[in-house]
């Protein structure tokens, strides 16, 4: 089975802190890392590849220094990594990256292309099923098991709100999944030191030949009309009281909004 | 595709089991108060079978008019015949912009049908504005937020119709506005509906959590109160307030993801939140500072949590929780 | 430091610090504790080929080299020095020895198992009477048609009781005393090897330290490591290997205390600021800090010298000696640093300053160090 998995670098976000003066994001000096739901798209490629053979080949859209995330990718047991990397790229929406993932990928053939949920940077969990209509093949998002494979057909769970249906797909089909789909694996000391230092493809648009009205800033759809830090406005001024007291104050609050319960 | 002047906001409309989706209605009334002062129409758009009493709930709470495909194999939703459908839909009516609740299924069918009509599509949106900016008349200027909800960004689409978004429920109030009359209007779709996709089982939640997003009373527990989780339990059991938790707490794996309240987790607004032991970050603040009533117990003063709360007390979470449980059971014992 | 390492170094340490703080760390309170061997931790750890690290990838191993071993080491002993010895003792004392004088019959045999981690290696060399004079030793291999019996006993044996495979130092030439000395692999389930009392130590308490008995036990000649009575310089070499394991567990301990100590004194508060915030207490961290990063080049260098081929008996003795001093000294400011609470078992440091002593001891002693130093200072005079 070949399986591709969308994998995308960001940053840590839990480190991300704003500027209280200007309300910008201070990103300088914030770790990156691979984008969590997206580890747990590659272990659930290396355990398919396990039990089924074939290859998992990983694609990420980014700078060039997404290699080095690559190379950790690698370092898993990946087998083929692909950098997609192009001025002409930056600032694309997720309508124009998936655009251009799709495009790297319909120059392979794959059984089964897996992608995180969402970045855990723009949380959108658009790309991946935007990347199945560009393929023209069938999705299903929030998958968080594999129930089983056969020759032709993928047996999934996907999870909702109020409950999780057992669905089934034929190949070729995109998924996204939820990080508990499976624990990542750590990266393996044999391939540390025998897989990681591979080449990683890299692929410009003279490679992929998109048209240049399709990309960057001026080939999203949609634009950033304006960012800022959400600022909290003051309600109370908190007290400090005994505890008795406090235990008396919240009493009378939930009374007064009917918050006790009928038997009170 | 490209539309040069489309029209209305259409929203999709979930629903199973004849339940309509409150998310679905949460953007009907919003959509209807943005556009009250215009002459662009609220147009519900429903896969399925359309009753009496799902046509008068859709009327009640804002639509104008509802198109509806009664079409046996959308009937129940399937991401790729919906999304055949709708694409249809589109392109027959060409909406301005295009609504759906941001839930599972909004999130898995949006992206695709914006991929197809070549469009804008805005993810898990917490605000709605009119735009009216530089000639984008009755556009809308969608803001969500970023970077685990640090940040927000307002998101418009200027050059491509429909403008797209999945919204965040809970984040709306539905109310019912009693539109005189919604009228109907019926769609029949050429396309062929072919999706690959089967159903197998459908496996409800072991236990129902019943879904914070609709609690009217939370009580919420976070790191400073780790060590006396089973106190903040006994709390909510006792009011019958569903359990809520930062996402420290749950990130250690002490708490269920499912009572995440926050940015990455679910957006509550109960008549009452009671946080105990939260700081009160932006990730937290932000899921429920729409709260009606917040109270909240901290032992550090200038825990940002304050500045949401309407009863904000410095102090021992424990300790305070010791006396208030002391209280509830007392007055609960017959 | 950093700046000396390439890049499958750099994931090495990015990985094993990923895998401490989630598997390691959150253990190591109650292996402590419970004097409880990780067994669970050693499996995830052969998951990751990480018993496997320095060895060529002939028979399994990762195709690393020593640097990336004392990273390894290092970074998990600074949550858990149990689980850093558990990886050092059976790298350095079991499994390089064969993958350096086993013969091909006997790397087939064994190095797959020790390398996946599929069996755990150890070393029987101390004696109750042999300790720092390792020519002192007692166990006698008795030579017959076809094979050894083997008879007497080891204590203070890392991984005891525990491991699958031990390697063991026995006298073939009693007389002789350390030029009689030859080294067998004796499997853990040979009838009449068996492990005795587990003590019950200071620190490294989730390490299993045991005594083992041979009580007639044969071993095949297939299985005498080297050459008969050539024993003595291989312990030594082993020792000079194990030397950087070691050195590598007392950097970790020393930068796992110093971290717990610039957070403790950012955090705790006394006449209205911070502690960090009084001299006394920043002089110290700094003091700290400096002696563990001239711990680090010592033990990188060694490593280094280890990994070129080039002598480096004398500049892993320096490592263990300088890195084993400096963690004593280090953990018990980092305790002194936290004031009571540091010398309650609440807090992590308690147990790190018990973990450190051992450092000063194994592998050959802090007096055993300046005797191997000291002869390689001759030795070069001499030269």
């Amino acid at each position: 089975m070949n399986i591709a998995v969308l994998v995308k670098q960001v940053p840590n976000t839990t480190e991300i802190k704003v500027d209280k003066e200007t309300g910008a994001l201070i990103r300088k000096g914030i770790p990156t890392i691979i984008n969590p739901d997206d580890l747990s798209a590659v272990e659930v490629a290396l355990k398919l590849k396990a039990t089924h053979g074939g290859k998992v080949h990983v694609f990420t859209m980014g700078p060039k220094s997404a290699e080095s995330m690559l190379r950790e990718l690698y370092a898993r047991g990946v087998d083929d990594a692909t950098l997609l990397c192009d001025k002409a790229f930056a600032g694309s929406d997720t309508w124009s990256t998936s655009l251009v993932l799709s495009t790297a990928l319909k120059r392979h053939r794959f059984d089964l292309v897996i992608a995180g949920r969402q970045a855990i940077d723009g949380d959108t969990a658009q790309v991946g099923p935007q990347v199945a209509e560009f393929l023209g093949i069938p999705h299903i998002s929030y998958v968080d098991e594999i129930r089983g494979v056969d020759a032709t057909h993928c047996f999934l769970r996907k999870k909702e709100e109020k409950q999780s249906m057992h669905l089934k797909c034929p190949f070729p089909l995109l998924i996204t999944v939820l990080d508990g789909i499976a624990k990542p694996r750590y990266m393996n000391m044999t391939h540390i030191f025998n897989n990681a230092s591979r080449d990683v493809e890299i692929l410009d648009n003279d490679a992929l030949a998109i048209e240049k009205a399709d990309l960057g800033i001026k080939g999203s759809p949609t634009k950033v009309k304006k960012t800022y830090a959400k600022s909290i406005t003051k309600k109370t001024t908190a007290e400090s009281l005994a505890p008795e007291d406090a235990a008396e104050r919240i009493l009378a609050v939930l009374r007064e909004k009917g918050g006790m319960p009928d038997a009170l | 595709m490209r539309y040069d002047d489309g029209k209305d906001c259409f929203i999709y409309i979930q629903h199973e089991h004849g339940v309509i989706e409150n998310g679905s209605l949460e953007l009907i009334t919003k959509a209807k108060e943005l556009l009250s002062d215009t002459e662009e129409n609220v147009v519900a758009v429903l896969l399925g079978t359309l009753d009496q009493n799902t046509h008068d709930t859709l009327a009640d709470y804002g639509a104008d008019a509802i198109i509806v495909c009664e079409h046996p194999d959308v009937s129940a939703y399937d991401c790729l015949n919906h999304a055949a459908v709708l694409t249809e839909i589109i392109e027959t009516h060409h909406p301005k912009s295009f609504l759906f609740p941001g839930t599972v299924r909004g999130r898995e069918l949006a992206p695709r049908i914006s991929a197809r009509v070549h469009t804008g599509l805005t993810a898990d949106a917490t605000r709605i504005e009119l735009d009216n900016d530089e000639g984008q008349t009755h556009s809308l200027a969608i803001t969500r937020p970023a970077f685990g909800g640090n940040l927000f960004a307002t998101i418009i689409t200027p050059d491509h119709v429909p403008q797209m978004a999945t919204i965040r429920p809970g984040v709306f109030e539905m109310k019912k506005v009693n539109t005189p009359y919604a009228k109907r209007i019926d769609h029949t779709t050429d396309v062929e509906l072919k999706s690959p996709i089967e159903i197998e089982a459908i496996i409800p939640k072991e236990n129902d959590n019943a879904s914070i997003a609709d609690a009217k009373l939370i009580v919420s527990a976070g790191r400073g109160v780790k060590d006396c989780l089973d106190m903040v339990q006994h709390v909510a059991k006792t009011l019958n307030a569903e359990l809520g938790a930062s996402r420290a707490l749950v990130d250690d794996g002490v708490v269920a993801k499912l009572s995440q309240v926050g940015q990455t987790g679910s957006t509550v607004r109960p008549l009452l939140y009671m946080a105990c032991g939260i700081s009160g970050a932006l990730q937290h603040t932000a899921g429920m500072d729409k709260s009606e009533t917040i109270i909240a117990i901290n032992n550090d003063p200038a825990a940002p949590i304050f500045d949401v709360a309407d009863l904000g007390i410095i102090g021992d979470a424990k300790e305070i929780l010791t006396h208030l449980m002391r209280r509830l059971d007392v007055s609960n014992t017959p | 430091m950093d700046h000396l390492l390439n890049d499958q170094h750099k994931l090495v340490q990015k990985t094993l610090r990923d895998f401490t703080a989630n598997e390691v760390k959150p253990l190591a309170k109650a292996i402590d504790e419970g004097e409880r061997f990780p067994r669970e931790t050693v499996s995830k750890m052969a998951e990751m080929n990480l018993f496997g690290l320095p060895f060529d990838t002939a028979y399994g191993g990762a195709g690393g080299d020593t640097v990336s071993y004392a990273i390894a080491v290092l970074e998990l002993s600074k949550a858990c020095a149990t689980t850093g010895v558990i990886l050092s003792a059976h790298v350095s004392l079991c499994a390089a020895p064969i993958a350096t004088w086993g013969n091909d019959a006997q790397k087939e045999a064994y190095l797959p198992g020790l390398l996946s981690g599929a069996s755990l290696g150890a070393f029987g060399l101390t004696e109750p009477n042999a300790g720092t004079d390792a020519g002192a030793q007692k166990t006698v291999a008795t030579e017959h048609d076809d094979h050894f019996v083997l008879n007497g006993n080891k204590i203070f044996i890392t991984n005891a009781g525990e491991a699958d495979l031990y390697i063991i130092s026995a006298l073939t030439n009693p007389d002789a005393r350390h030029r009689g000395i030859s080294l067998f692999i004796v499997e853990a389930d040979t009838p009449g090897f068996s492990v005795g009392k587990k003590e019950m130590k200071l620190g490294i308490r989730g390490s299993s330290t045991r005594e083992l008995i041979l009580d007639n036990v044969t071993v095949p000649k297939a299985n005498l490591l080297g050459k008969r009575d050539k024993g003595f310089a291989m312990i030594m070499e082993i020792l000079s290997g194990g030397r950087i394991g070691i050195a590598a567990q007392a950097v970790g301990i020393t930068e796992g205390a110093i971290e717990e100590a610039l957070r403790y004194t950012s955090e705790r508060k006394q006449f209205g600021k911070p502690i960090i915030s009084f001299q006394n207490t920043q002089f110290m961290l700094a003091e700290m800090e400096t002696k563990k990063e001239a711990a680090k080049q010592l033990l990188f260098k060694a490593a280094r010298y280890k990994d070129q081929g080039r002598p480096y008996a004398k500049e892993a003795a320096m490592a263990k000696l300088y890195a084993g001093n400096t963690t004593t000294e280090v953990t018990q400011q980092a305790v002194q640093l936290f004031g009571g609470y540091g010398y309650t078992r609440e807090y992590d440091v308690e147990r790190m300053m018990r973990d450190a002593k051992i450092t000063e001891i194994y592998e050959g002693t802090n007096e055993a160090q300046k005797m191997v130093i000291a002869n390689m200072m001759m030795k070069e005079g001499a030269a």
